[in-house]
């Protein structure tokens, strides 16, 4: 017991825990972006590999860090629009065409990343992004380790969840937006284009998953492995449940599962002689399968999410 | 006096395929005037209405509004932005409004630049605020749409509308959901801002209304223009003849005795499902060769009494006695089998399988039938001649019996589940707005197929929104208001829509 208490008390448990959520933090905001508007995206799976496979690819093609975390965006804005293209217009099956994406995002990346590097055993490494040095804040104690020893991608996390609150809360984009994925004919009726708000949406929220993925490959580690999205994609898919498609309690819940995978580590190395390693691996998903049973049963869903809507139909 | 023109369709025409749902309508509009569009379903009313929207690009003939100078402007076809930009509102009979939205957000969705870093909330609420002064329309503001009364919804509508300089308001069946107490609402607070300019084209079926608060009224049947007339100089019986294109029969009651009672609800209790209200302690009794009109709006229980009805729900306190035999906790299949026949308010949802065949509908309740299945194998040359002999009696009409349910019409789904309940000569019959959405002529089968099932003895429950139905068929008339049934003895609308209302009379 005072084990674990340690653990919390520790700054190293806290500023992994920020570390870990921050991929999920990007695409939860992605996914809570897509669904939104009405769609779901399943894609987001694959769109975390083809965004680590892109920003890692090209830096290592020699590109500055930030040119690759916007390569890997545009790789999920080209995800996200062929998603949008099925499922907006087409009006084919959300879930088919998610799923789809996701096998064809992560073999295209697994393919391309084979075909540029066809014999090397170890994968090659790249400089990733560095914690930031802050003059005076980063020497606060605890405060200082766990915000200010972050890279600049956390960063950006923690300000992508600020700009999508905003949108949705403060600007007419935003309740276009949430118009959208509430009653498409509301937003048609006025005028608006269904089409085009669900395509910027879907394209956007993609990008934002495949920022979540260069996190991985250019901030977590240095280099691109097979398998290493590892599931997150769909923690994120639950975890927007679990908030509700608010950005608040998104954020909230991408923390809460990084406490999570954070203490997990830590329990392992505590009672790993005691019980097998492989029930703490696990304990990340059971809780937030536990949560998510909690929530999700009052969760107020878009009411438009997953129906395809046709112009000229009512 | 003439007016100032304001909108002008020439020669509209639309064809789909073969079929020409609009030929060659000219109409005009006046400045401050109100013009009724009467006419059945499928009689180009809507077709009309998106053509003039933009939503459809007409094949001939074009559109003018008023350019405020004098002159006529010709709109582009197959633009919906260039119609609102020139003016034109339309509120839609579905309401088109994001229900998880507040008021102020629905209002201004689309209404407003969308690309802006911020919107000011205080002056947004202030145009609002000041336009609902000025309509008399008044909707709390910061609600969720989904919070607020169907009335209020309407009036979000309305305010939509008029919030971008609106000259020219389309209604399409405004009060197809309302009490007439808000139905009159409705029109007064009209009647004030067409006195200051607004024209109006209003859709509707119902007669009193159309009468009431028309100027003019032009008639379309199958496309066609067939008739323009100043209201002052029309007469119901001549605008029916019209619409339907020959004399209209109106179904007429006989006086009939009622029999032994055939259903009781006693004291029945039933929780509702989220802002629906439930059944609060329902008590009433039906009798053989009797029409029980509910009277009503939705969403006031009559779901929960047709739920328990149908055996889709379980009554938490009291009983349910139908011929003498408690059925409280009844199956559905157990209430067909002791003679429920039942017509269900979504009738494409709940009462047809709409990828499965019309003979296949026909039968879907006798399927133990020895005469449509033998040994878990199903007869199909039973099914087929069943399948003709009720589409010939019930007039179903529609691509054949094998063709799937949903090409079918409205009223011929309708038709088709009268035939499949009726032809099994139920003692009783739940009828829960068995007309909604129909035109005149489906709409008058309807209530003339009621009224024979009802010479035959059966007990009919009737359920509808439609208060000039209830008086005409039924032979007592319950109102239903929160979950709770009062009886009434009058037959004065005034006296039942304040029932309906939930006011004492």
């Amino acid at each position: 017991m005072m084990d674990i208490l340690q653990i919390f008390l520790s700054e190293s448990f806290w500023a992994a825990s920020l570390r870990i959520a921050t991929p999920l933090i990007f695409g939860v905001m992605g996914a809570l972006l897509c669904e939104r508007a009405g769609v779901l995206n399943l894609g987001i799976e694959g769109i975390f590999a083809a965004g680590a496979m892109a920003g890692w690819m090209a830096v290592w093609l020699g590109a500055p860090l930030w040119l690759g975390v916007g390569a890997a965006a545009c790789a999920g804005a080209f995800f996200g629009a062929l998603h949008a293209t099925l499922t907006v217009p087409l009006g084919l099956s959300q879930h088919v065409s998610g799923l789809g994406i996701t096998m064809l995002a992560t073999s295209s990346s697994y393919f391309l990343y084979r075909t540029a590097l066809p014999d090397v055993t170890s994968p090659p490494r790249i400089t990733p992004f560095q914690p930031l040095d802050w003059p005076v804040v980063s020497d606060i104690p605890f405060i200082g380790p766990v915000f200010f020893g972050q890279t600049a991608l956390t960063w950006l996390a923690l300000f992508t969840v600020l700009a999508v609150w905003w949108l949705l809360a403060r600007t007419p984009l935003g309740v276009a937006l949430k118009a959208v994925g509430d009653n498409p004919d509301a937003v048609n009726a006025q005028g608006l284009s269904v089409y085009g708000l669900r395509f910027g949406a879907v394209m956007a929220g993609s990008a934002l998953m495949a920022i979540g993925g260069a996190f991985l490959t250019m901030s977590a580690f240095d280099a691109f492995f097979f398998g290493m999205v590892n599931g997150r994609g769909w923690i994120c898919i639950a975890l927007v449940i679990f908030a509700s498609w608010r950005p608040g309690r998104a954020l909230f819940g991408a923390i809460l599962f990084g406490m999570f995978d954070a203490l997990q580590v830590r329990l392992q190395t505590e009672a790993g002689a005691v019980v097998p390693s492989q029930v703490f691996l696990m304990t990340p998903y059971v809780l937030s399968i536990i949560a998510l049973v909690l929530v999700a049963r009052k969760a107020d869903y878009p009411r438009a999410l997953l129906q395809p809507w046709f112009k000229g139909q009512r | 006096m003439e007016k100032e023109i304001v909108l002008a369709l020439r020669g509209l025409t639309k064809r789909f395929g073969p079929v020409t749902a609009a030929d060659d309508i000219n109409l005009t509009l006046h400045r401050g005037e109100v013009l009724a569009l009467l006419g059945e379903n499928g009689a180009g009313k809507t077709t009309l209405m998106n053509m003039l929207f933009g939503h459809y690009t007409p094949d001939a003939g074009h559109v003018e509004v008023s350019d405020f100078k004098g002159g006529m402007l010709r709109l582009p076809p197959g633009h919906p932005q260039a119609a609102i930009d020139a003016g034109i509102g339309m509120v839609h009979q579905h309401f088109t409004l994001a229900e998880n939205l507040n008021v102020v957000d629905n209002i201004l969705l689309g209404a407003e630049p969308l690309f802006a870093f911020r919107r000011d909330q205080k002056a947004a609420r202030e145009k609002v605020r000041k336009l609902m002064e000025d309509t008399g329309l008044h909707v709390p503001m910061g609600a969720r749409v989904g919070e607020l009364s169907v009335g209020e919804r309407q009036r979000v509508e309305i305010l939509k509308a008029l919030f971008r300089e609106t000259r020219i308001l389309v209604l399409d069946e405004p009060t197809a959901v309302l009490t007439p107490q808000e139905a009159d609402g409705l029109f007064a607070a009209l009647s004030a801002i067409v006195k200051r300019g607004l024209s109006v084209i209003f859709i509707s079926h119902k007669m009193r209304e159309v009468l009431s608060f028309s100027d003019r009224i032009a008639v379309l049947r199958h496309g066609v223009k067939v008739g323009e007339m100043a209201t002052e100089d029309a007469d119901r019986a001549a605008i029916a003849r019209m619409m339907v294109g020959a004399e209209t029969v109106q179904p007429e009651r006989d006086s009939l005795v009622p029999g032994a009672p055939i259903l009781a609800f006693e004291d029945v209790h039933l929780r509702g499902e989220g802002a629906r209200a439930g059944l609060k302690g329902a008590s009433f009794t039906l009798h053989e060769g009797e029409i029980l009109g509910i009277a009503g709006v939705s969403g006031n229980g009559q779901t929960a009494l047709a739920q328990i009805i149908s055996g889709l729900a379980v009554p938490e306190r009291g009983a349910v006695i139908l011929n003498g035999t408690p059925v409280t906790a009844a199956s559905p299949a157990a209430m067909i089998a002791a003679g429920v026949g039942r017509i269900p308010e979504d009738r494409h949802h709940d009462g047809v399988i709409s990828a499965m065949s019309v003979a296949e509908n026909m039968v879907l309740e006798r399927l133990d039938d020895p005469e449509i299945q033998n040994r878990g194998f199903l007869n199909k040359p039973a099914m087929k001649a069943n399948a003709e002999r009720l589409s010939r009696e019930y007039d179903v009409r529609g691509p054949g019996i094998s063709a799937r349910a949903t090409l079918l019409s409205g009223g011929n789904i309708q038709k088709l589940i009268l035939a499949r309940v009726l032809d099994r000569a139920p003692k009783l019959i739940l009828a829960n707005q068995p007309t909604r959405g129909l035109d005149f002529g489906a709409a008058g089968e309807v209530g003339r197929r009621l009224l024979a099932a009802r010479r035959e003895g059966a007990g009919v429950i009737l359920i509808s929104e439609d208060l000039d139905e209830i008086l005409q068929l039924a032979d007592r008339i319950l109102v239903m208001h929160s979950g709770q049934l009062i009886e009434t003895d009058s037959r004065d609308r005034a006296a039942i829509g304040l029932l309906m209302a939930g006011q004492a009379a």
